[in-house]
């Protein structure tokens, strides 16, 4: 009977998938906003999330823009059209494009198409994502400091047969020339494959030591 | 680039031989042209070459023989053509931009030009002045130097206390202690610059007045044995025994125990209040470094810490926390570990950990740049100045002969007195002047002869 449960528990649909991965990025986009300071660290409370303390920002304008985000993600995802959300942060003054942290994602389109599931644990994912948390926690030993005020963006790379939503409006990639990247770990839920690789802006000062 | 370089002028090359290889299939065709007119304004190559590789793909299929780089191009270049089908959104609502302290056309300005043009900074390799410390206790585990916010040094050597004001370039003796109470284990100026608490070997902690060279009061029976470390934090005097314990003392009442610490097995060497006052952290003897929080410690839970941070092979002496990034926090190891590590001390996580080659004593951010300054003991005896978060070293500053167990920095943070195991205090221009106030950093009268000075 146990054994049963615990199989039956292990089972991930669609549905779940996104859901996990929408919450991801949340949490994901929260980590980042508060570990590269473009938020002052007054703004966010401490949670406790996949095994870790993790932070949330407070500022209702930022929430209710994540949470809109995070639907919207979902939603995409649900349909297997999301290929890629990329967290933009970018100078506030000159609009310069600083940090671009990308999530890639690969979906399973047999699972979109036919419906089916696959078979994956909880704790294997959340261990999976626990780690890129931890990865993002501690870039700011290597990223150049943000020495200015920042303000971030995030934009959703969809299948070109996606209708535009009323809230969203297309956009050019805001790429960085000549970024330095760094690959961070990636998770899976067997649905939905998420690679994270952050690229920023070459700092010619440090390079100069 | 390169890439891109490539194709176009390998397309230019099919564009000067038309109809050779890739339109040979449609020879038969009605459209065939007998003229070729290139107008290569009106033409998109890398468009162009895509859509014929790509087009060609599903004839020939099975003879596709392509190198993987060709590949990774092919991809790169749908990408930014946005072939791929892909749709690039945004959302039409904007979050709200954080709030700024600072007006932000000042601060936009001020940081836009110093960045394209910043001189590299010369930092002088030698002391800029050196002083006698005789008598110094040579003990890693105490704390017996400060430089308080009105521009006076405080050094304890042996069983007294000296002020050396840094304006004046004069000396004056604060107090004496008796023989039995004695010697001084550690010594913190309070914020004000006026104040300042002496810990002493018989567990008791004096306050002083320095202006008018007066005993305000003394903390005792809190502590069993040594106090060698001291932290202010407003009105809080927070103390560090031999005994591993941990104690705020408010000094304004007189049964001044407010807060017991317990966590440390052994003697704690280091402490250190965050800027925002929040978060202490305490590093001891027995490699532990604590993190405790105001709000948890007083929260009546089993463990009081908010984090206990046993990365540390080696005693913890030397903590800095980080002026322009809260929460994060820089511990030196003693002999046995040698590591310098950051740590988020919101999470807890270790960001960075960093091998020295010999003892952390002591550790200082530089209030104008990001830099990091430690001190060393054996072989070098060095202060170092690193690069953060590059953690590049830009400079070794060596001259003293033994291990350089305190430092204190200026008010102004241009400064830095160090001293020894060798019974000298030495002065180090390190850090530079602040950006933004570009007048020369205040310093002692300069006599002629005045290269070696005694302290008394």
């Amino acid at each position: 009977m146990a054994s049963k449960t615990a199989a039956a528990k292990d089972i991930i649909t669609l549905h779940g998938s996104a859901a996990i991965v929408s919450e991801f990025f949340c949490y994901a986009a929260n980590s980042i906003l508060y570990n590269r300071a473009v938020y002052p660290e007054e703004s966010f409370v401490k949670v406790k999330k996949y095994g870790l303390p993790m932070l949330l920002i407070e500022d209702d304008s930022v929430k209710s823009f994540l949470s809109n985000l995070t639907s919207q993600i979902s939603e995409w995802l649900e349909a297997g059209k999301l290929q890629r959300v990329v967290l933009v942060i970018m100078s506030k003054a000159t609009g310069e494009v600083l940090e671009r942290w990308n999530f890639r994602i690969e979906t399973d389109n047999e699972v979109v198409e036919k419906g089916v599931s696959r078979e994956k644990s909880d704790k294997e994912i959340m261990r999976e994502i626990q780690a890129i948390m931890r990865q993002v926690a501690s870039s700011i030993t290597y990223l150049p400091c943000l020495d200015e005020a920042c303000v971030f963006d995030v934009l959703a790379y969809t299948d070109a047969d996606v209708a535009v939503p009323f809230t969203w409006i297309e956009s050019d990639p805001k790429l960085i020339a000549n970024p330095q990247m760094v690959k961070l770990h990636a998770f899976d839920t067997k649905i939905h494959k998420v690679d994270t690789l952050v690229s920023y802006k070459n700092d010619e000062w440090d390079e100069e030591e | 680039m390169d890439a891109g370089m490539n194709t176009s002028s390998h397309l230019k090359a099919q564009a000067r031989f038309p109809l050779q290889e890739h339109f040979l299939p449609r020879k038969n065709s009605k459209e065939n042209l007998d003229r070729f007119i290139p107008n290569r304004s009106a033409m998109d190559f890398d468009y162009a070459h895509y859509a014929l590789t790509e087009g060609r793909k599903g004839k020939d299929q099975t003879a596709a023989v392509s190198s993987p780089s060709r590949e990774a191009y092919r991809k790169q270049l749908a990408e930014t053509m946005n072939l791929n089908h892909t749709r690039i959104l945004a959302f039409r609502n904007k979050p709200q931009a954080p709030v700024e302290l600072l007006p932000s056309d000042h601060s936009a300005s001020l940081h836009q030009q110093p960045k394209s043009v910043k001189p590299r900074r010369y930092i002088p390799q030698t002391s800029e002045r050196t002083l006698d410390a005789p008598d110094i206790v040579d003990d890693f585990y105490l704390n017996l130097l400060d430089w308080g916010s009105a521009n006076v040094l405080a050094i304890a050597l042996g069983h007294t206390v000296y002020l050396w004001d840094a304006s004046t370039g004069s000396t004056s003796e604060l107090v004496t202690i008796d023989e039995e109470k004695g010697p001084v284990t550690s010594i913190n100026w309070a914020p004000d610059g006026r104040h300042v608490a002496v810990g002493l070997n018989n567990s008791e902690v004096q306050l002083w007045d320095s202006a008018s060279n007066r005993q305000l009061r003394t903390l005792k029976g809190g502590h069993q044995s040594r106090v060698g470390s001291l932290a202010w934090n407003n009105h809080i005097l927070t103390t560090g025994g031999m005994d591993g314990q941990i104690i705020n003392n408010d000094v304004r009442i007189r049964s001044h125990v407010v807060e017991t610490y317990r966590g440390h097995t052994q003697e704690v060497c280091g402490l250190k209040w965050s800027g925002s006052g929040q978060q202490l952290a305490s590093g001891g003897n027995d490699n532990v470094v604590h993190i405790w929080d105001r709000s948890v410690a007083s929260s009546n839970s089993s463990t009081q810490w908010l984090h206990r941070l046993e990365e540390h092979t080696s005693a913890v002496k030397a903590l800095a926390w980080c002026p322009f990034q809260a929460n994060l926090l820089a511990t030196g190891g003693g002999g046995g570990d040698r590591t310098i590590k950051f740590w988020n001390t919101h999470t807890g996580a270790c960001l960075n950990s960093v091998d020295t080659g010999s003892q952390v004593c002591s550790l200082l951010w530089n209030k104008n740049e990001r830099e990091l300054l430690s001190s060393h003991g054996f072989t070098q005896n060095q202060l170092t100045l690193w690069k953060y978060p590059s953690m590049v070293k830009m400079a070794e500053l060596t001259g003293h002969t033994s291990r350089v167990l305190y430092m204190a920095q200026s008010p102004d943070g241009c400064t830095v007195a160090s001293a020894a195991g060798d019974e000298t205090l030495r002065f180090w221009n390190v850090f530079g002047v602040p950006e933004t106030a570009k007048k020369p950093a205040p310093k002692a009268a300069h006599e002629p002869f005045s290269h070696v000075n005694r302290i008394r």
